[in-house]
């Protein structure tokens, strides 16, 4: 699989600063997350996005800086990313994805928006063509956030290589047969940790109900 | 219907992760139009994404950016900068719902078929130089064109169905061959069988071009 051509970046500056105070990675709570971005949907509420951009903004940096742009490019989409987090806070739905989820899967667009010649190609949710998902029995409503701390917990169950192909193609914008190059082992080696790694945590969202497998 | 061929975790972990191309983001997206039990498997995807970047080390940002950024939330938005308005304006294709998005705003208005040997096609213009892609139709019984390439495909079907050894293809199904398999698909007796296939592009910009890319690129 081909990736897209490398963001436009110096690749050499991954300095990163020591966390000032502010941003001291903290144990947050991800119920009280998901409810600051609905507080946000729902009021426009300033304070609550405030704190959401306490916690957020320097993992987006930290992101944005990962995936290989310099620190003053990476400072600029942060900001961009969390406009685009205010103004698109109402379609958030805390039933389908955490707030971290959410949060990342706009940031990934924005980059690609931001850095790439390319589009991202997506379905529409809205079209009539759409084979709707199946109506389910409504189980136990299990929260994502609950889902959310249950997967983080499976990740440390990973194997070290398991946890290492996925940081790779989430955080460095490899390919998987640059990251079998990276990592000098087969690419077929590579693709089975992935199906190893997700299978796992699947298995660990389902022992939830939360996630079918 | 049921999809019968889905997309391999490989595929789906890199679309999630946002580093798969747009050839193949196309087949993939498409297919997902198709296959809610593959949008379940997406979304789990990028929840291990957002794990991920929860966990991740925080930076540092400028100590003026929340200020920044209240002052820019605070203006009216002229034009509310959806980050999906990448997307190409819809256009409605003549089989309509034959083609779900993103594919039907690929294709346009109208449906140019072109003739491939006994089979017809239509090129799908991308960003995405290292792919190509297309949509062919092969008449029922017929053998499907071979395309020359040497790496990775993928067929989604859209219409019809076809066969190899790996077992039948209908609406829904995307198969995904590896570099160097050998197969012979042909569609079913009785229909024309229209798939969206993608493949590495024959050309490709290594060297000189991938080294002025940066350049280009301003």
């Amino acid at each position: 699989m081909t990736t897209r051509g490398t963001a436009p970046t110096s690749g050499i500056n991954r300095l990163a600063k020591a966390p000032s105070a502010g941003t001291v990675k903290q144990k947050t709570d991800g119920a009280a997350l998901s409810a600051l971005l609905c507080a946000i949907g729902e009021t426009q509420d300033k304070e609550a996005f405030a704190e959401l951009f306490k916690h957020f903004a320097p993992r987006l940096k930290s992101y944005i800086i990962r995936l290989g742009s310099d620190a003053g490019a990476a400072e600029e989409l942060t900001q961009e990313t969390m406009v685009l987090v205010w103004r698109k806070a109402s379609q958030f739905d805390p039933a389908k994805a955490s707030a971290s989820t959410w949060i990342f899967t706009i940031a990934r667009n924005a980059r690609i928006d931001a850095f790439r010649r390319e589009k991202r190609p997506e379905y529409d949710p809205e079209d009539p063509a759409l084979v709707p998902d199946a109506l389910e029995a409504p189980d136990e409503p299990i929260s994502r956030e609950q889902s959310a701390a249950q997967l983080a917990n499976a990740m440390q169950r990973l194997s070290e290589p398991e946890r290492a192909v996925l940081h790779l193609s989430f955080f460095e914008d490899l390919s998987h047969g640059m990251i079998a190059e990276r990592l000098g082992i087969p690419l077929g080696t590579v693709k089975s940790r992935m199906r190893l790694a997700f299978g796992k945590l699947r298995a660990a969202l389902s022992e939830l109900g939360g996630q079918p497998t | 219907m049921t999809v019968k061929h889905h997309l391999s975790d490989e595929l789906l972990l890199s679309y999630a992760s946002g580093n798969l191309s747009e050839g193949w983001s196309l087949a993939v997206a498409t297919h997902l139009a198709l296959c809610p039990e593959c949008r379940k498997r997406l979304a789990a995807a990028e929840a291990v994404g957002g794990a991920l970047f929860e966990a991740i080390d925080p930076v540092a940002v400028e100590a003026d950016a929340l200020d920044n950024v209240m002052d820019r939330i605070a203006l009216p938005v002229a034009e509310a900068a959806d980050i999906r308005s990448s997307k190409p304006e819809q256009a409605t294709a003549p089989e309509d719902l034959s083609f779900p998005e993103p594919l039907r705003s690929y294709l346009g208005d109208r449906l140019n078929w072109r003739r491939l040997g006994s089979a017809q096609q239509i090129k799908i213009a991308t960003g995405d130089r290292g792919t190509t892609c297309r949509l062919l139709k092969i008449p029922g019984g017929q053998p499907m064109p071979v395309h020359g390439h040497r790496g990775m495909e993928l067929t989604l079907v859209l219409k019809g169905s076809f066969s190899d050894d790996d077992g039948t293809f209908a609406r829904g199904d995307i198969e995904e061959a590896d570099e160097g398999i050998e197969h012979q698909p042909i569609a079913t007796e009785g229909e024309d069988c229209i798939c969206l296939a993608v493949t590495d592009a024959p050309l490709r910009f290594r060297g000189l071009a991938a080294l002025m890319q940066p350049f280009l690129r301003i």
